[in-house]
């Protein structure tokens, strides 16, 4: 017989040529190491964020090779920089165009809260518009401190029902924002 | 570089020209000509600049308005005309009083087609009404916007902003 092992609450039997274990584990780990990021860089975060792609930090090494710069095929929504409140539709739109399962990555003290632009013009922060997963403080971050969030999505990302969308509270998170959702599983 | 006028010879001729429109001289630290006129008269004054033969005031660099709400009723706006004549290297400012109520003057896309954009912005953050503009509309602020927010009685700041504590801020 295999070695049975126990990681979390999950068991696991390990034996030669198969591998038993629960099907939301192996999906949770292959979503998280294969997140489709797509950036939306308005500003100065947006040029950590192209550093955090570039060679030096290789933000591929999590799986994220490809940038979707299409919502339609998108896992991850980076924000990065400033939005204003012209811009504010453009991002919901863009957010309500990807497709579940889908999260959001607020990078920036102005995508945030507004950062130092409270003023009429700026959105004072997304959370206003779309529902945030993680937020990364920084003015800007730095490129670290934007792949610490990135992780922080991933441990989300595996660790999350694969039902989370068909939750009343994902339901009522959605309601709050307005956003019109035509989820009906069960 | 020297510019080939003097503020005294172009105001010499402005008031020759337009007589009791062209009101009073203000002197300013880039020493450029900066007067104040009628707002009926800006759009004449302006196309007569651009056609004079020697001043050739052909370029316009901004069109911008300001807000004195201390000032009288039917002083508190003011447009400012940035006017430039390149041949001449000669700049100067017309600036025309606008009631608060209902600040209206003649758009000037007649004379420069820059003037297009440039006014819908003026009317975008201060309200001046263009008359005859073909397409007075918000440029820069959301369309749903609905007050001018470079008027002094609007906040510069997001009245819906819940992070700041003012007390940390110095207010």
């Amino acid at each position: 017989m295999g070695k049975i092992t126990a990681e979390g609450n999950v068991e696991a039997i390990n034996y030669e040529g198969f591998q038993l274990t629960r099907l939301d584990t192996v999906i949770g780990a292959a979503r998280s190491n294969s997140l489709w990021p797509l950036p939306f860089a308005t500003s100065c975060c947006g040029i950590e964020y192209m550093a955090s792609m570039a060679p030096n930090y290789d933000i591929a090494r999590f799986g994220m090779e490809r940038m979707s710069f299409s919502p339609r095929q998108a896992d991850l929504l980076i924000v990065a920089g400033t939005i204003s409140k012209k811009l504010a539709p453009v991002l919901r739109q863009v957010y309500e165009q990807m497709s579940e399962p889908k999260w959001v990555l607020s990078v920036g003290a102005c995508a945030s809260s507004g950062g130092i632009f409270d003023t009429y013009s700026v959105l004072q922060g997304i959370d206003r518009v779309i529902p945030v997963d993680v937020y990364v403080p920084g003015c800007p971050p730095r490129p670290e401190q934007i792949i610490d969030g990135i992780m922080n999505i991933q441990a989300l990302v595996k660790h999350e029902s694969l039902r989370r969308r068909y939750s009343p509270e994902y339901k009522d998170l959605l309601d709050n924002y307005n956003i019109e959702n035509d989820i009906d599983g069960k | 570089m020297e510019s080939k006028l003097t503020n005294e010879q172009v105001l010499t001729a402005l008031r020759e020209q337009f007589g009791d429109a062209v009101g009073q001289e203000e002197q300013t630290t880039d020493h450029y000509l900066n007067v104040y006129v009628t707002a009926e008269s800006v759009h004449a004054m302006i196309e007569w600049l651009y056609a004079h033969g020697e001043f050739k005031v052909q370029f316009l660099t901004n069109i911008t308005g300001i807000h004195f709400p201390d000032n009288d009723e039917d002083q508190k706006m003011v447009i400012v005309y940035h006017l430039h004549s390149l041949q001449n290297n000669f700049r100067l400012r017309l600036k025309a009083y606008l009631p608060i109520e209902n600040p209206s003057i003649h758009t000037i896309t007649d004379i420069f087609s820059a003037a297009n954009w440039l006014e819908r912005e003026t009317y975008d953050f201060f309200g001046i009404n263009f008359v005859n503009h073909p397409n007075l509309t918000r440029i820069l602020n959301e369309d749903s916007m609905d007050y001018f927010p470079m008027r002094k009685e609007y906040h510069l700041e997001d009245e819906t902003r819940q992070d700041k504590d003012n007390r940390f801020f110095g207010r």
